[in-house]
């Protein structure tokens, strides 16, 4: 017995196009999901991944930002100043000083001078800064997601953190959700 | 269809990607078949617009430049 599947038969001049489903008509794509995988922590690459989610997201594509490592340090309050419970987590935070407000620039910092420059040009031009991205970017629902494993690292706390983040998860989440189909991008 | 503005969108001055931010704000607010005019200055927005569109199947009606202002008009879904 062969268990061979018979090809499926092609009538040429009858249409083999499959009824098209009803859109949900919300004004939105139905596309991919995108998968922005913040991982840097410094100003200008933080500012682009908000440009890019906000895009994102008034593209009506489903986006989610997981953030690991110094990427986890633009979603703590701009009010705390030392985060952590041992002495290590502590200077940590003391030298990289956490909150979207507090980036640096991964080059010409300047000791301050490089941020101000980009910030005074960015009003200049009326684009709009990380802070104000990050808003609008929650208000449009991107999800943001913490890593767990880095928020432990760091010593953080659920009240360290913003206002409406998601529950921390992990590596096998982001993968995952990469084998689904998301469009992922490393920043 | 009547080619009437249900709502419009001021851009102007707004660097990228807050025109199309707004628009994706006000295009939510809209039933089927709305016009919405979008004025911009941003010198990308041509483009973006167009695959603003694209991707999310709203139609680009009108697409126009004056002076250095970018004028949109888009059919809501």
């Amino acid at each position: 017995m062969t268990a061979v599947a018979e090809p499926p038969m092609v009538i040429a001049d009858e249409p083999s196009v499959a009824p098209v489903p009803a859109v949900e008509d919300d004004g939105a794509a139905k596309s991919k999901d995108v998968l922005i995988i913040l991982y840097s922590g410094d100003l200008e690459k933080t500012w682009a991944a908000m440009i890019l989610a906000t895009a994102s997201a008034a593209m009506g594509v489903k986006t989610r930002v997981f953030m690991t490592f110094w990427g986890l340090l633009p979603f703590v309050k701009d009010s705390r100043r030392i985060t952590g419970e041992n002495w290590m987590q502590k200077l940590l935070s003391l030298m990289k000083r956490p909150g979207i407000s507090h980036r640096k620039m991964s080059t010409m910092n300047f000791l301050g001078m490089g941020p101000w420059m980009l910030n005074s040009l960015a009003k200049k031009y009326k684009a709009a800064g990380p802070k104000e991205l990050l808003e609008a970017a929650q208000a449009m629902g991107v999800e943001f997601i913490p890593c767990q494993m880095t928020t432990d690292l760091f010593g953080l706390k659920r009240e360290d953190f913003i206002e409406g983040l998601g529950e921390p998860v992990g590596a096998a989440t982001v993968i995952g959700l990469m084998t689904e189909g998301s469009s992922p991008l490393f920043i | 269809m009547p080619l009437e503005i249900a709502q419009r969108v001021d851009a102007k001055g707004l660097a990228c990607p807050m025109p199309i931010v707004k628009t994706a704000q006000a295009v939510k607010t809209m039933t089927s078949g709305q016009l919405l005019e979008v004025l911009a200055t941003d010198a990308g927005s041509t483009k973006d617009f167009a695959a603003w569109c694209k991707t999310t199947g709203n139609e680009l009606v009108e697409s126009s430049a004056e002076g250095g202002v970018y004028r949109f008009v888009l059919r809501r879904k």
